[in-house]
C-alpha cells in the first residue's frame, strides 16, 4: 500500500532511556553457553550494553517523565496536545488503553483523542501514518506520538536469542502541519500468516497465563524460556527482513521519483549489527548512510529504535538543518513499512533517562 | 575450497567432526546463531559478500550445500 501526506511535520523528538544499563560481558553466563561462543556474538552482532528497566517500571512511567521534561522545559505546552497515539506491546494493563493512563497522570485536557496502537518494531511508521492521518481534522493541530515498551520484563534472561538485545525505551514525537512542507510518502504492507514469527504464547485470552506457562523449558538450541516469555524465530525473521526490506525501499524510490544517492541518511529499526550491513550491503548504501549501532549502546527497543537512532545519531544534523531520510520499520505482525520524508530543523531533539 | 570450509566449521564449533556429517542442523552441529558466525566467516575467509536472502539453514546444512552457494558467489575461481 503506497501513502501519501502533504503539509506535516515533524516537529520534534524526544528519547527516554532507562538509567539502568546492563552489559553483555556480565550477562554471558546466564546463558547456556560456551563463553567463546557468546563472545563471538558479541563482536558479530553488536552487543554490549543495553538499557532495561530496573524493577516493575511500566510504559506510562518512562512516557510520562518524558512529558514531565518537555512541559517543565517549556519545550511544550500540555494544552496544545490535541492528539495522543501510543504504540507499545507492553501496557500497563489489558484495560484502560496505556494512552488514557497517560493523560490522565499528566492532567491533560478533556477535549482529545487518545488511542493505543499494538505494533512492535514497525510502530514508529505506523504511529507517523497515523499521527498524519489524525492531522486530517481541523480540530488537531498537534499529535504527540509515543512509541514506549518495556519488554526486557517479558523476555527470558536465559533466552540468548532475545535477551541481550532487549532493550526498553520510550520516544515522543510532535507532529504537527506545516505550510511548507514537501510531500512525505510511505509504504506499509502486512503479513498476519507469518504473526508466530515474533510472538508471546501466552498471557492473553487465547493462553492465559497459569502455573504451567511460567516453567522455562529448553528449546532446540539450548535456550530457557516460558510460554509466557518473547519467542523470536531469528532465522524466519532474519529471512523476513532480507528478503522483502530491499524491494520495499526501491519501490518507495521509485513512487517518490527519488534517486537513492540523493538520499542522506537511511535509519532503520535496529535489531542487530549484522542485519543491518546485510541490509546495507544488498541496497548498495554505504554503511554511514545507515546507522547500525543502537543496539550496541542501548539494545533493541522495538519500536523506539528509529527516534533513538536519529536522536544518537542525527541530532545536530536535524537541529541545525535538514536531510532526506528514509526511514523503514520491520517486526511483529509481521508489519514493514518505510517512509521519505525531510527531516529537520527540528524544534527540540534530546535523550534523558529514567528516573 | 573442501578444507577451508572444513577449517571455518571447526572454529565456530571445534567439538565435532563435520566431514563426518551430512546434516549439520539436523544432527546439532550448527545453531541458527552459528549459521550467522559461519556466514560472516565465510565472507572474510573466501573475500564475498553472501547476500542475506541466501542465509537461510538450507543452505548451510552440510558441505555440499555450502560448497554450492559459495560457487554462486564465486568462490571457487
Amino acid at each position: 500500500m503506497n501513502l501519501v501526506f502533504g503539509q506535516r511535520r515533524i516537529e520534534g523528538l524526544l528519547a527516554v532511556l532507562p538509567s539502568n544499563e546492563r552489559r553483555f560481558i556480565d550477562e554471558m553466563e546466564q546463558f547456556d553457553f560456551p563463553i567463546e561462543r557468546s563472545i563471538k556474538l558479541k563482536e558479530m552482532m553488536g552487543y554490549d550494553k543495553h538499557r532495561i528497566v530496573d524493577g516493575p517500571v511500566c510504559v506510562s512511567d518512562l512516557a510520562v517523565r518524558g512529558f514531565e521534561h518537555l512541559f517543565t522545559s517549556g519545550t511544550l505546552q500540555k494544552d496544545d496536545i490535541d492528539a495522543l497515539v501510543l504504540v507499545t506491546q507492553s501496557p500497563d494493563y489489558f484495560m484502560p488503553p496505556t494512552s488514557s493512563v497517560i493523560q490522565g497522570r499528566l492532567g491533560l485536557k478533556h477535549d482529545m483523542f487518545c488511542m493505543d496502537i499494538n505494533q512492535g518494531c514497525a510502530g514508529f511508521l505506523i504511529g507517523l501514518i497515523q499521527a498524519f492521518m489524525l492531522l486530517d481534522q481541523p480540530a488537531i493541530r498537534k499529535v504527540a506520538l509515543v512509541n514506549a515498551d518495556v519488554l526486557s520484563r517479558k523476555a527470558s534472561s536465559r533466552d540468548r536469542n532475545s535477551y541481550p538485545l532487549i532493550g526498553d525505551a520510550a520516544s515522543i514525537t510532535i507532529v504537527g502541519r506545516s505550510q511548507d512542507a514537501t510531500p512525505i510518502h510511505a509504504n506499509l504492507k502486512m503479513d498476519g500468516t507469518r504473526r508466530d514469527a515474533l510472538i508471546i504464547p501466552a498471557g492473553g485470552f487465547r493462553e492465559p497465563s497459569g502455573p504451567a506457562t511460567c516453567i522455562r523449558e529448553a528449546d532446540a538450541e539450548g535456550n530457557l524460556r516460558a510460554r509466557d516469555d518473547l519467542v523470536m524465530n531469528g532465522s524466519a525473521v532474519f529471512n523476513f527482513v532480507q528478503v522483502e526490506v530491499p524491494p520495499m525501499i526501491a519501490a518507495l524510490l521509485e513512487t517518490a521519483q527519488v534517486d537513492k544517492d540523493a538520499v542522506d541518511a537511511f535509519v532503520f529499526h535496529q535489531p542487530n549489527r549484522f542485519m543491518l550491513q546485510k541490509l546495507a550491503d544488498k541496497m548498495k548504501v554505504p554503511y554511514e548512510k545507515m546507522p547500525s549501532n543502537i543496539v550496541e549502546h542501548f539494545g533493541n527497543s522495538s519500536g523506539v529504535t528509529i527516534p533513538l537512532a536519529l536522536a544518537f545519531n542525527l541530532r545536530d544534523r536535524i537541529l541545525g538543518g535538514t536531510l532526506t531520510a528514509v526511514l523503514g520499520g520491520f517486526g511483529v505482525g509481521l508489519t514493514w513499512s518505510s517512509m521519505l520524508l525531510r527531516l529537520g530543523p527540528l524544534d527540540f531533539c534530546e535523550m534523558i533517562e529514567y528516573p | 575450497m573442501t578444507n577451508k570450509i572444513l577449517d571455518v566449521l571447526a572454529g565456530i564449533r571445534p567439538e565435532f567432526d563435520f566431514s563426518a556429517s551430512s546434516d549439520y542442523i539436523a544432527d546439532g552441529m550448527l545453531d541458527s546463531i552459528d549459521v550467522i558466525t559461519l556466514v560472516s566467516d565465510l565472507d572474510k575467509e573466501f573475500s564475498i559478500c553472501i547476500e542475506g536472502v541466501d542465509i537461510l539453514p538450507e543452505n548451510f546444512r552440510n558441505l555440499d550445500a555450502i560448497r554450492e552457494l559459495l560457487r554462486k558467489y564465486g568462490a571457487d575461481k
